[in-house]
């Protein structure tokens, strides 16, 4: 086995799969914890569903590179769920909702109309659930990835303990004088930015995983924002990293092996709280 | 010193006004209750006093060297809180938060801060604990905690005794006043009017009627006493 993927560990494309697989799920499990806490589960669900209408929107326009159309739309529906979520007669859940669903039906009734793709529900599959598109990775395409992983854990640091401040009570955070709707802002284009990302590796539909299991995973066992945090990011990344080369070895698609192995994690993690009391 | 001076002050939601015409001032060392029936504009009021939200007329003007963003702010917990993973000492020190700006972390004199107002609500012990697992006398002892490190000056308490039984709610009572003689000027919701009375040095009373004046007062005035009776004929 290990000959086999040594072998493998000599493509290119097996190693860019890994970094940019790591990356991703560091990324996307930072900010679980603020999403869970916030009752924000679904919202990159939803989020991820507006990114695969804006798929649909740019494969039809045939643009030669989607992340253009695809990044911005997202960042702007983000934006606008957040706000939602607060003073308005549409409450948070049903805007998610509203928006998800609005974007799939839409995506792929565009993508039916206007396509020129002789495998339609292939492309709509592997936008869906992932693809071997993580394994087809140009050396472009990593270092983007590369570079906004990188700009997010910047961020995530810098920003760390207004994001605890704002998550844990906004109410007192913005009486002490903390511009938390600015804030809420930022976590929301950060995670638009993750959602676009881990697009690659999971597909829209599995996005949620990849943003909560880790999070919940390490609430079960760490009692504080710190430890909770950093457990669920090594997590995040070991299971990535087990579920990239189970996938690679067994040849079962990437991102639902992923989601199966964080799934598997939260058991183990749920066992062990119990044991723990 | 004046703290905090409202003038002609109309507070409510949507331009539609809950109070009106409010006029009033907190002194430094002064213990204000705001008491009023459920709906009355307790809380609506409160939020403008934190610059939440907007007043609709009128003015909120600080003196004596207070700043907007100065005041502590005790809050009635949310559902968000009941399981969250952090340790005591991580939300003590979100308080000092307001202080940062936009510098990204703690230093020194704010973590002192921290660990000194912990010593002086006696949670040290707790520091490590988690919040959700401590009981509801405890997590308003971290919350004050917290609030003393957002403030020197004034607190504002949002019912702070609400949910907690009889002896910690007296412990809770005997540590807000301990606060207020180390000269920490008190505002506090309630709509525990027997309590209210009893620690106050003054009343604020807000409804269909507003009265503000001297705890002595307020006893005296016809609003008080049917206030006063009311209750205790609904607690009997």
């Amino acid at each position: 086995m290990f000959e086999k993927l040594g072998m493998y560990l000599q493509y290119p494309f097996v190693r860019y799969a890994l970094i940019v697989g790591v990356l991703i799920a560091l990324c996307s499990s930072l900010l679980g914890v603020t999403l869970v806490l916030k009752r924000f589960s679904f919202i990159g669900d939803g989020l991820s569903h507006v990114a695969f209408g804006a798929i649909a929107i740019a494969s039809v326009l045939n643009l030669s590179n989607e992340m253009l159309l695809v990044l911005p739309i997202t960042v702007v529906s983000a934006v606008i769920l957040l706000r939602t979520g607060q003073n308005t007669r549409i409450k948070g859940d049903a805007a998610i909702a509203m928006i998800s669903v609005g974007a799939l039906g839409f995506g792929y009734l565009i993508m039916n109309i206007f396509s020129t793709s002789s495998n339609l529900s292939g492309d709509v599959c592997s936008t869906l659930f992932g693809s071997t598109s993580i394994l087809t990775l140009s050396p472009k395409e990593v270092w983007l990835c590369v570079i906004l992983s990188t700009i997010v854990l910047i961020i995530f640091i810098l920003f760390y303990n207004k994001i605890f401040a704002v998550t844990f009570d906004e109410n007192f955070a913005r009486s002490a004088g903390t511009n938390a709707e600015g804030y809420n802002l930022l976590i929301a284009v950060v995670i638009a930015v993750i959602i676009v990302l881990a697009m690659n590796l999971v597909g829209s539909l599995l996005i949620s995983a990849l943003v909560i299991f880790p999070a919940l995973s390490s609430m079960r066992l760490f009692h504080s924002f710190k430890t909770v945090t950093i457990f669920s990011a090594v997590l995040s990344v070991m299971c990535a990293f087990a579920g990239i080369l189970i996938s690679i070895l067994a040849g079962t698609p990437v991102g639902s092996t992923i989601v199966a192995v964080d799934i598997a994690a939260f058991a183990l993690c749920c066992i062990a709280g119990k044991i723990k009391g | 010193m004046n703290l905090l001076t409202i003038q002609d002050l109309s507070v409510g939601y949507d331009s539609v006004a809950v109070v009106e015409g409010l006029n009033f001032s907190v002194d430094e060392g002064d213990y204000l209750c705001i008491v009023g029936e459920n709906g009355s504009g307790k809380t609506t009021l409160m939020k403008t006093l934190l610059h939440l939200q907007e007043p609709l007329r009128g003015q909120i003007l600080t003196g004596g060297g207070l700043k907007k963003n100065e005041i502590g702010y005790l809050p009635q917990q949310t559902i968000v809180q009941k399981d969250f993973p952090a340790s005591v000492r991580e939300i003590v020190l979100s308080g000092c938060q307001g202080r940062c700006g936009l510098r990204p972390f703690y230093n020194k004199e704010e973590k002192k801060l921290a660990d000194k107002n912990m010593e002086r609500m006696g949670i040290t012990p707790l520091k490590n604990r988690c919040y959700r697992d401590l009981s509801g006398g405890q997590q308003q002892r971290v919350l004050l905690a917290r609030a003393l490190c957002a403030t020197q000056k004034i607190l504002l308490l949002d019912e702070p005794v609400s949910g907690l039984d009889p002896k910690v709610t007296s412990e809770m009572y005997s540590l807000i006043e301990g606060l207020n003689r180390e000269g920490i000027t008190i505002i506090m919701i309630s709509h525990d009017i027997a309590s209210s009375v009893r620690y106050a040095s003054h009343i604020l009373h807000i409804g269909d009627t507003v009265f503000y004046g001297t705890r002595d007062a307020y006893l005296k005035s016809d609003i008080g006493r049917f206030f006063l009776a009311q209750q205790k004929g609904g607690e009997a």
